[in-house]
């Protein structure tokens, strides 16, 4: 199901029926997780992102954000349904997607013994950058970010969580991805570190021809970021639009009070009730 | 674009990752090498100790003979041995590193990826291998003056090969099973050690052990430069044991990187492919 109609894309998948630029659009994407007990993590979900845009996919834990994520990062095939990256189609135009995305993880996956530097130039290799520029832009990068150069040839494990968060933005950043997809990215960190992400991630996408899209259960988060919010309860898209656009149609003052109208709980609650029923 | 001819410099990215993390773990390195050099001393004592063992008397040439064809089959092994494992661990490794989303969703075709690896996996057996040589000649008389270097270049080639391939095809158990998959991978080297005559020639194995040999290329490496570094045997003379060895990183290298093709998109199916089983 698509909620927002004026965005339906085209068979393509690269303009919107309006004659909108689309960086992605998944059309009726599933995905279940077979196990003792068969999990439907993602249930026929649709959406489209505009170029240029700051998307974000709010839900709680366990609500399908990160399968989905994972789905359009290229790491899990969809059971059905379709994504496509600029009009490539994610499966069949595997290595074409992987050019154009770039993904920062709740958890920053890195060389823990290998400095920011040398992380950021393996990453830098990897998309045919050469060692010296990868070097050079890094250094700039991680300077933008506030790490000092007295700290970016420290192993990465004597780093802070929020410090190893920043060199995960910088790495995404260093490839200069079209798509940028952000699955919790400021998860753990504290107050200062949070609001210099955010501000980094608005900066990304002001200053540069990004697409960013960002998964959260913060919803004052996704209120400061995002253009557009699309809310995920149980594996389904459940609504869809800006915050101001979400509040006018579903009433209340704020987000949490669009989350406990469509979905009936407190983010808190649609949580706790995420992980029962995962581990039952 | 990324064209064909981009594909080295790919490829480098994963020496050049392999050698920062050496350098990183360097203390590990050294007790690899001193792990290494204990033991192929410890093999090549026993062929010392053969008149002791014996109880007879054993002409002094026939000792030095024993003791080459033990460290050649020790080194050997070893050599190979980090080839299979480096390669084989590459899914296991990166999971354990917590980066394996990240490599995997890197641009990179698979093919550079794994050769990338593969590279790097030889320059590390290298620098291990001839450095425990060095290490046990300091304790050993190690007399390499009849050997034909050429041959044994050229053997230690063909076996990398099949060894790429062998490990490549193992690194499969890891993606298909997240917990158990490297034990399996341990359990294929260890099979490979006992039938392929690395401390002892095949024809003293039982049957079943002996068709098993038929097939592993490390029976023909070792053969092959123990031929070379004992006797002296030219390239020509020993292609009996060059073309089998050859033949099986012919076949494996292929198979290997098929199945593995195949077992990834089985874990983006089954969402294996990530950090945690």
């Amino acid at each position: 199901m698509t909620l927002d109609l004026d965005l339906q894309a085209t068979r393509d998948g690269t303009v919107s029926r309006r004659g909108e630029s689309l960086a992605l659009v998944a059309r009726g994407v599933c995905k279940s997780f077979r196990g003792a007990k068969t999990v439907r993590a993602v249930d026929d979900v649709s959406l489209s992102v505009r170029r240029g845009e700051i998307y974000g996919l709010l839900g709680a834990n366990g609500s399908g954000k990160s399968t989905l994520i994972r789905m359009f990062s290229t790491l899990l095939e969809a059971d059905s349904g379709e994504v496509r990256v600029f009009g490539h189609d994610i499966v069949a135009d595997e290595l074409a997607v992987k050019r154009l995305i770039n993904r920062v993880s709740v958890e920053a996956s890195f060389f823990k013994k290998l400095s920011a530097m040398e992380n950021l130039v393996y990453a830098g290799r990897l998309y045919g950058q050469s060692g010296p520029d990868a070097d050079a832009r890094g250094r700039k990068i991680l300077e933008r970010l506030g790490i000092g150069a007295d700290r970016v040839d420290e192993p990465l494990d004597k780093l802070s969580r929020g410090m190893q968060q920043k060199v995960a933005i910088a790495r995404a950043f260093l490839t200069s991805p079209m798509l940028l997809l952000l699955d919790e990215p400021t998860t753990g960190l504290d107050i200062r570190s949070k609001r210099e992400v955010q501000t980094f991630v608005r900066d990304l996408r002001d200053g540069h021809d990004a697409t960013i899209l960002l998964t959260t259960h913060d919803l004052d988060e996704a209120e400061r970021l995002a253009d557009r919010i699309g809310v995920l309860h149980r594996g389904r898209l459940v609504a869809e639009g800006s915050g101001e656009q979400l509040r006018a149609r579903f009433g209340g003052n704020d987000l949490e009070s669009v989350f406990m109208t469509i979905t009936g709980r407190r983010i808190e609650e649609a949580a706790n009730e995420a992980t029962e029923a995962a581990s039952a | 674009m990324i064209t064909l001819s981009d594909q080295p410099k790919l490829a480098y990215a994963f020496v050049a990752r392999e050698a920062a993390l050496m350098r990183r773990y360097w203390l590990w390195e050294l007790v690899w090498i001193v792990y290494g050099t204990v033991t192929s001393l410890s093999v090549a004592y026993i062929g010392l100790a053969a008149p002791a063992i014996t109880g007879s008397e054993v002409a002094p040439s026939t000792v030095s003979r024993f003791v080459l064809y033990l460290l050649v089959g020790t080194i050997a092994w070893r050599f190979l041995g980090l080839v299979f494992e480096n390669i084989a661990e590459v899914i296991a490794w990166e999971r354990w590193e917590g980066t394996i989303e990240y490599t995997f969703m890197a641009p990179v075709p698979r093919l550079t990826h794994l050769l990338g690896m593969a590279a790097a996996t030889i320059v590390r057996a290298s620098v291990v291998s001839v450095t425990t040589l060095f290490a046990v000649a300091l304790f050993i008389p190690v007399d390499l003056s009849h050997a034909d270097l050429a041959s044994a270049l050229l053997f230690l080639g063909v076996g990398t090969l099949a060894f790429i391939g062998l490990g490549i095809a193992s690194a499969v158990f890891p993606l298909l099973w997240t917990e158990k998959g490297l034990q399996m991978a341990y359990i294929v080297q260890a099979v490979v050690l006992l039938v392929s005559g690395v401390y002892y020639p095949t024809s003293v194995l039982p049957g079943w052990a002996q068709a098993l040999s038929v097939i592993s290329p490390a029976t023909y490496v070792i053969e092959g430069l123990r031929g070379a570094l004992i006797d002296g045997a030219d390239p020509l003379s020993l292609w009996p044991l060059v073309w089998p060895a050859l033949l099986v990183g012919a076949i494996s290298i292929p198979i290997g990187l098929a199945a593995f093709v195949r077992a990834e998109r089985y874990a983006k199916q089954t969402g294996r492919l990530k950090r945690s089983g």
